[in-house]
């Protein structure tokens, strides 16, 4: 479970989160939309200690985040990030890239690290890529491989940070598709997405951030059905 | 026009001794070479610990290696050591002086090309569950490396010609210090040096050629 409790950030004179309270349960889809600038990125690399907080409390399993006893690279073995820019290492090959964490963190042997590297390269459909280097991958593939080097670590959270923002429309596609089938399988999952389709569709609750503030929380059907602030209103619009 | 007659195969005969020469001067430039790396790559991490004094100290010691003479930082070695009551072989001084003149080079060439990779990598890898120092290790030192390549190739033939200034302090088994010793018992100059200086050519044509093949298989990215 995660749960986030009056977190406040800033970014020098820019408060970009003003008091965030959100608890994703287990097994939990929950995506968050809003506009550039609304503080939805921040809040995702806040809940791995990627960036600290001001204020306020983010718990992870019960274990705070941003307490300076709590080991952050184990803590972060279960929460699996993909940001915007995949982030491919450019010098190993996609398998490498995969094993790369649970051969070094995990401790892992290289057998073992492969097996799973290769189960999970498969499941994101890129089992016939594992020797080639990111560069001669499409943005969407390399994608797909930052989702499986992430999933490689066998995480119990995944939080995607816009992950098709970046990508050319013809690829979103198929890493929304791979987004959907880890969403079927049960994982819990925090979404920062501008995909309101997908949204709609793999969400348990969607959160609507504008100005540092989530504004709005709500089952899909709910918040996209009749939103309640003018805010969301006229977001909707615009992005329709 | 002018009157030299050539005695090639009297030079020639010097050629078994010269060739010793030539693998001092490979020995010296190797080692001032790898000393030369971890040294660059102290400086660098200085350079950025953030920690004033010890970044001022690397900077201050970049900055005397590429803006003074190498042959002042050999001189300084020896004889400038020497002055405190710290007499170095010329051997040492030499290597001394070499690996200070590399280290200084390669730590800034080593700063270029970490500001060429992508904080974002590093974050990566961190977020990955990697400690600061594993994400270094293998996710941003592997690309400094490559970016570096070309001029610490560059360098490692420039060590070979540094090697040349040994015999300002004495140095007398390197290729130039062992050429200069034949010069002084036969007076052959001309062709001893021809025969040198084609030496210092071969080594450095071979040390270009085989970065190239180690790049070619080190990097097929």
């Amino acid at each position: 479970m995660i749960e986030i409790e009056k977190v406040r950030k800033s970014f020098g004179q820019l408060e970009v989160l003003k008091g965030i309270d959100l608890t994703v349960k287990n097994g939990e889809v929950v995506t968050i939309i809003g506009g550039s600038g609304s503080g939805k990125s921040t809040l995702l690399t806040c809940i791995n200690g990627l960036e600290p907080i001001d204020s306020g409390s983010i718990k992870v399993d019960g274990q705070d985040v941003h307490d300076k006893r709590t080991n952050l690279n184990k803590l972060r073995e279960k929460i699996g990030i993909v940001f915007q820019q995949w982030n491919a290492f450019p010098h190993l090959t996609v398998l490498e890239n995969v094993t790369l964490a649970p051969r070094k963190v995990l401790k892992m042997s290289k057998a073992e690290a492969e097996e799973i590297a290769v189960r999970q390269l498969r499941h994101v459909g890129l089992g016939e890529k594992l020797s080639t280097y990111p560069g001669r991958l499409s943005g969407g593939q390399q994608q797909r491989m930052a989702i499986a080097r992430a999933l490689a670590m066998s995480p119990e959270y995944m939080l995607f940070d816009e992950v098709t923002s970046a990508l050319d429309p013809q690829l979103v596609g198929e890493v929304l598709d791979t987004l959907r089938m880890l969403a079927s399988e049960g994982m819990t999952m925090i979404c920062v997405t501008h995909e309101m389709k997908f949204a709609r569709e793999v969400s348990d609750r969607v959160a609507f951030f504008h100005k540092g503030v989530m504004a709005e929380i709500a089952p899909p059907e709910e918040l996209f059905g009749a939103p309640k602030t003018a805010e969301l209103q006229q977001f909707l619009a615009a992005t329709h | 026009m002018f009157h030299y007659t050539f005695h090639w195969n009297q030079a020639f005969q010097k050629l078994p001794q010269m060739l010793d020469g030539a693998l001092v001067t490979v020995e010296i430039a190797l080692a001032s070479m790898v000393l030369g790396i971890v040294f660059a790559v102290l400086l660098t991490g200085a350079r950025l610990s953030g920690w004033r004094t010890l970044s001022a100290l690397a900077t201050g010691w970049v900055e005397i290696a590429r803006n003074t003479p190498a042959l002042f930082q050999i001189y300084m070695a020896h004889f400038g050591l020497g002055s405190f009551g710290i007499h170095l072989s010329p051997f040492t001084s030499l290597l001394i002086g070499i690996t200070f003149n590399n280290a200084g080079y390669l730590a800034e060439n080593f700063r270029g090309a970490l500001k060429a990779i992508p904080e974002t990598q590093t974050r990566a890898g961190r977020s990955l569950g990697m400690t600061g120092v594993q994400a270094f290790g293998w996710i941003v030192l592997p690309q400094m490396l490559r970016i570096s390549f070309l001029p610490m190739t560059n360098q490692m033939v420039w060590a070979v010609l540094m090697t040349s200034l040994g015999v300002t302090v004495g140095m007398n088994t390197d290729l130039y210090g062992v050429t200069q010793a034949l010069n002084a018992i036969s007076f052959r100059t001309f062709e001893l040096f021809a025969i040198a200086a084609a030496i210092f050519y071969a080594i450095t044509k071979i040390i270009t050629f085989g970065a190239r093949l180690l790049a070619a298989r080190l990097f097929r990215y």
